[in-house]
């Protein structure tokens, strides 16, 4: 049995909880076991790491340590807390000095980085260590006709990590088309939500969103797939000032992907957190429901 | 006697994430504000706010908004020929004037961020409703009123925390961040 440290981080504490329970849920069907990570912490998002690196390092590496203790990798759902403790690790790895600047702080939570956990992605988890063969065989209710437009986003492509194609990635699509759905193809798949500039700089960030979400309307989905809280929250939640600001009147569900799964895995909606958005996913449900 | 670094000398070397990052070799083709999401509402594009750190307009650099416009999408660093993050450069101008204590008037981004610094090292999580406050006394009274009303549907929805969350082992906690800066009252 697969087996992970789950590291939920705070949006999917509240903000994202369906992405939290239909991460629960669905991993628990595929049989792979999450067990979250003990007293985590802020990896430090976007915010951190433009006052002080070595500290926003040192946040990250305390939850790379608990980890470690438990012996297991740490999967992440949010792109920008997988990105931080990636790339925490990939430092702390090659700059031994820093490593043991910031071991002796873990010193004072009785906590030790050594670099033996990897970090990974839940979608990766899903695509990769699961696989596309395995998901198949527990989708029941395959969500036929469904036409969705899958939202890669920036972090967990960006900075590149390995070998991963960067420019022209499938894994997202292989994903939908397992569950029976049809992904469209949707030109500004890889395009910046705005992130964080939904709070510091607005106008530029609806301006992204709006773009996002006429590409995507274009593209003739019924509903967006992301595997980021953040993504989620731009993308859905400001589709009303997108609409006041540019005069449009955009309107387009946006959903987890391990949503969609589960509703393809004959989970009820309601565990799934579906009802949970702004803009009605109700009528999607009746795609697994056929 | 040693001649002291240039500002491009300076950017180029800040910090672990941003080690030796080539800027000087930069061609400037362009690929980074043409892959730029961003660039359009930037006072200079990536690509010309490379050339101003290479010609050492320190001053016009730090006052421009590009860098605290930067969404960290990473599309520039992935692409760039010459190898440059830069990305991973507009953190390290981030950093660089928030130590100055020199960047342009009237932006979010520099108050949001210590915002957030602040209620992580207090609490060891993050709490919407309290960066809220960073950055909502910018808006004006119709989108004032349009944030409270997507606030109070979200809190319909079960999607705000009511109460700030904290980490169990925040004494602990605290005495780490201690051992990297110490503050007031650290052991």
């Amino acid at each position: 049995m697969k087996k992970y440290a789950y590291f939920p981080g705070c949006s999917l504490e509240k903000m994202a909880l369906s992405y939290h329970n239909s991460t629960v849920k669905t991993m628990d069907k595929l049989g792979v076991e999450l067990i979250e990570l003990d007293d985590w912490n802020c990896c430090g998002a976007t915010a951190y790491f433009h006052v002080d690196e070595l500290l926003a390092h040192t946040l990250c590496a305390r939850n790379l340590a608990i980890a470690e203790k438990e012996k297991l990798d740490l999967v992440a759902p949010c792109s920008g807390c997988y990105k931080n403790m990636y790339f925490a690790r990939a430092h702390l790895k090659n700059d031994p000095d820093l490593a043991e600047h910031i071991n002796y702080a873990l010193e004072e939570d009785n906590l030790q980085f050594t670099g033996s956990s990897e970090v990974r992605h839940l979608i990766e988890i899903f695509a990769n260590d699961v696989g596309i063969a395995e998901i198949k065989t527990k989708v029941t209710h395959p969500l036929e006709d469904l036409r969705v437009a899958p939202y890669y986003g920036c972090q967990i492509l960006r900075p590149k990590k390995a070998k991963e194609d960067v420019e022209q990635p499938r894994f997202f699509e292989d994903i939908l088309s397992a569950i029976g759905a049809i992904p469209v193809e949707f030109p500004l798949r890889l395009s910046c939500c705005g992130g964080a500039l939904i709070i510091t700089s607005r106008q530029s960030a609806l301006s992204m969103v709006r773009n996002l979400l006429q590409s995507a309307i274009d593209s003739g989905a019924n509903v967006i797939a992301t595997a980021c809280p953040l993504c989620q929250v731009n993308l859905e939640c400001y589709q009303k000032q997108v609409n006041q600001e540019f005069g449009t009147e955009l309107s387009i569900p946006v959903m987890y992907f391990t949503q969609l799964i589960g509703l393809a895995f004959g989970i009820s909606p309601k565990s799934l957190g579906v009802g949970s958005e702004l803009v009605s996913t109700r009528h999607l449900v009746s795609y697994a429901e056929k | 006697m040693i001649p002291k670094p240039s500002f491009s000398e300076e950017i180029a070397s800040l910090l672990y994430s941003s080690h030796a990052n080539p800027i000087k070799t930069c061609i400037q083709c362009g690929t980074c504000s043409g892959s730029c999401p961003v660039a359009r509402f930037m006072d200079h594009s990536p690509r010309r706010i490379i050339a101003m750190i290479n010609a050492g307009l320190k001053d016009r650099v730090l006052n421009s908004n590009t860098y605290w416009y930067c969404a960290s999408c990473y599309y520039c660093t992935v692409r760039c020929p010459r190898g440059i993050d830069i990305a991973e450069l507009m953190y390290g101008l981030k950093r660089y004037s928030i130590w100055k204590n020199q960047y342009k008037d009237g932006l979010v981004g520099p108050v949001f961020s210590e915002t957030f610094v602040k209620t992580i090292l207090g609490s060891g999580r993050s709490y919407e409703p309290v960066l809220a406050t960073s950055y909502l006394f910018t808006f004006g009274v119709q989108k004032f009123l349009q944030e409270a009303q997507t606030a109070t549907n979200l809190m319909l929805k079960g999607r705000l925390p009511v109460l700030p969350p904290r980490i169990k082992r925040l004494e602990n906690f605290k005495r780490m961040i201690n051992r990297i800066i110490p503050l007031r009252g650290g052991s």
